[in-house]
């Protein structure tokens, strides 16, 4: 796998995130090695948001390390994004924030700069949407356009929380290009996605999370019926309204999978911590293997 | 009388009108910029609450060195720095949000000036508090605007990109760049100085009008934010200068004038503008037709 020289590969050593003392992603421990593509998938409240924060640096480990990232710049895309799509501003403008690792707040915006912009926005399908106000643009363009502002920021990892949740199908297909672009310059990518079959099809990699790792590795041994159903059941000790630690019989908790190889065994402790506090942020429809197939 | 002569009659006959023109230009220049981010930032009725904020700091000014211009300026400046900064280390630190919290923060301090200024002060100086004093404006006060103004406008251009992108996408700039909080407070330090400025004019319950007026009236006319800023300041200066005439002409008081008349060009901006709503309606229409 080609690599940027300054992608760091990332290490997770019995990590432990959460919020306010009350954990959301246990006992995870994996190395992402330099110029992977990666998908997170799992249940509704899995952590998988936590996670993607806690890589991007806005939350600290409660236990456990999360190495290699110090010190490189990180492109992230959160899920929500607190974009303001009326302010006042074209396109151009918008995607141009991407810069800042090379303008800074008072450097000069130069022809070059405005050349990577056009290139960036030509990049996403938005060639010739420079001069159109922010405010015109529908949502699919709109993410385009943060991908385009991705594109510039040109870190060696770049982080993505459900980019795909609310934009059409061929924008999506043509932002997974933009994904695979990445990966073939050497970049990490790390994505949160609950389209198992676009995870199937794009990515090699998949950690399947449930508050804590069910299965890592490449993706068609990962995306298991087995482990999916085990997904469905780890998370339920955490939902308010669930019993702690019922297991559900198995195949009623997962809407049936394609056998895609064996269950892998799973050495994770499993242990209910039972806290009904739901702070993932993950408000979309559980992962299911017919979503959008 | 004709039209050279009203325009012009009254500054060259009197100082005191020259000087109130002078105050007004530095006025418009600064506070209308100041007025447009407020307006991007979703701001505008802060800047409404922290004009009541400042009144008891100018008062407790008042009340130790009398009506005394730099007591009642540092005075305001202290209050408005206390009242943002004290609200917003409640809304990052606490279960209240920002807007509440700058509420109860700027209740109070009201109150505590409502409260001094009328146990101690006079009706005249109450007067003067509440409605400026654009025709009584010394050398010292000018000198005061003139300086706030180029601080605001110097400060404005230093900070412009973080000020934007605290506006259009405050988690990206905390990603890229640790300067949100460089933009969040040197605005609020501006918005406070200029209000301050501005309450020396044309009075606490006016001061906030020259920031927001022409920032909106600005938005039905222009897009971008360069052309916000020079259109905004535009209809500033217009408003201000056409009404220290008008309050001139027909004796009436300023601030009221000049606050009117900017609520004058922000209704018929929203109704003639390019993008105000006849227009707005006529491209419905014609695209129905079509």
């Amino acid at each position: 796998m080609p690599s940027r020289p300054d992608t760091p590969a990332i290490t997770l050593r019995n990590l432990t995130l959460g919020y306010e003392r009350h954990p959301a992603v246990h006992h995870l421990s994996l190395r992402i090695e330099p110029g992977s593509m990666v998908a997170v998938v799992g249940p509704n409240g899995a952590g998988k948001s936590t996670l993607i924060r806690a890589l991007a640096g806005e939350l600290a480990p409660l236990d456990g390390s999360l190495d290699g990232l110090a010190g490189h710049r990180i492109a992230w895309l959160p899920q929500h994004s607190g974009l303001d799509a009326g302010f006042p501003i074209d396109v151009r403008g918008m995607v141009a924030m991407g810069l800042w690792h090379r303008t800074g707040a008072l450097g000069r915006f130069t022809a070059e700069h405005r050349r990577l912009c056009d290139e960036a926005l030509a990049a996403v399908g938005l060639a010739g949407f420079e001069t159109r106000g922010l405010d015109t643009l529908s949502g699919g363009q709109l993410q385009r356009a943060r991908f385009a502002r991705l594109i510039l920021q040109d870190a060696p990892v770049v982080l993505l929380d459900e980019p795909f949740a609310a934009v059409d199908q061929r924008t999506t297909d043509e932002l997974l290009t933009v994904l695979h672009r990445w990966q073939r310059e050497g970049r990490t990518v790390v994505a949160v996605l609950h389209d198992l079959p676009q995870v199937r099809a794009h990515f090699p990699l998949t950690l399947l999370l449930a508050r804590e790792p069910v299965a890592w590795g490449p993706t068609a041994e990962v995306l298991t019926a087995a482990n999916w159903d085990r997904a469905q059941r780890l998370r339920e000790p955490f939902d308010d309204q669930a019993g702690v630690c019922e297991a559900s019989p198995a195949g009623t908790a997962a809407p049936p999978l394609p056998a895609a190889g064996h269950g892998l065994h799973h050495h994770g402790h499993g242990h209910a911590h039972g806290h009904g506090h739901d702070h993932a942020h993950d408000h979309h429809h559980a992962a299911t293997p017919e979503a959008r197939s | 009388m004709n039209l050279t002569e009203w325009l012009f009659g009254p500054f060259i006959e009197f100082g005191f009108m020259r000087q109130a023109l002078l105050g007004c230009i530095a006025l418009a220049l600064s506070a209308a910029p100041v007025g447009v981010f407020l307006m991007l930032r979703r701001m505008s009725l802060m800047g409404d609450a922290m004009a009541h904020a400042i009144l008891p700091g100018a008062a407790i000014g008042y009340l130790l060195f009398g009506l005394s211009l730099a007591a009642m300026t540092v005075g305001g400046i202290v209050a408005g720095l206390a009242v943002a900064i004290g609200s917003g280390l409640v809304a990052r630190n606490t279960l209240i949000r920002e807007d509440t919290s700058l509420a109860a923060f700027y209740l109070l301090s009201l109150a505590l000036g409502v409260l001094i200024v009328s146990v101690r002060g006079n009706s005249v100086d109450l007067l003067h508090v509440l409605f400026g004093t654009v025709l009584a404006l010394d050398d010292a006060a000018l000198t005061l605007l003139w300086s706030i103004t180029g601080v605001t406008l110097l400060t404005l251009f230093l900070i412009r990109r973080p000020l934007i992108l605290e506006c259009l996408d405050p988690g990206f700039l905390r990603q890229v760049s640790g300067l949100s909080p460089l933009a969040h407070y040197g605005f609020l330090a501006l918005l406070v100085i200029n209000l301050v400025a501005g309450f020396h004019a044309l009075g606490t319950l006016m001061a906030v009008g020259i920031m927001v007026l022409p920032a909106a009236s600005a938005r039905f006319w222009v897009r971008g934010v360069g052309a916000l800023l020079l259109t905004a300041t535009g209809i500033a200066l217009a408003a201000a200068v056409g009404g220290l005439l008008v309050s001139y002409h027909a004796d009436w008081p300023t601030s009221p004038v000049i606050v009117l008349g900017l609520g004058g060009v922000y209704l018929l901006s929203m109704a003639f503008a390019p993008r105000g709503v006849l227009a707005q309606r006529r491209a419905v229409h014609s695209h129905l037709r079509a």
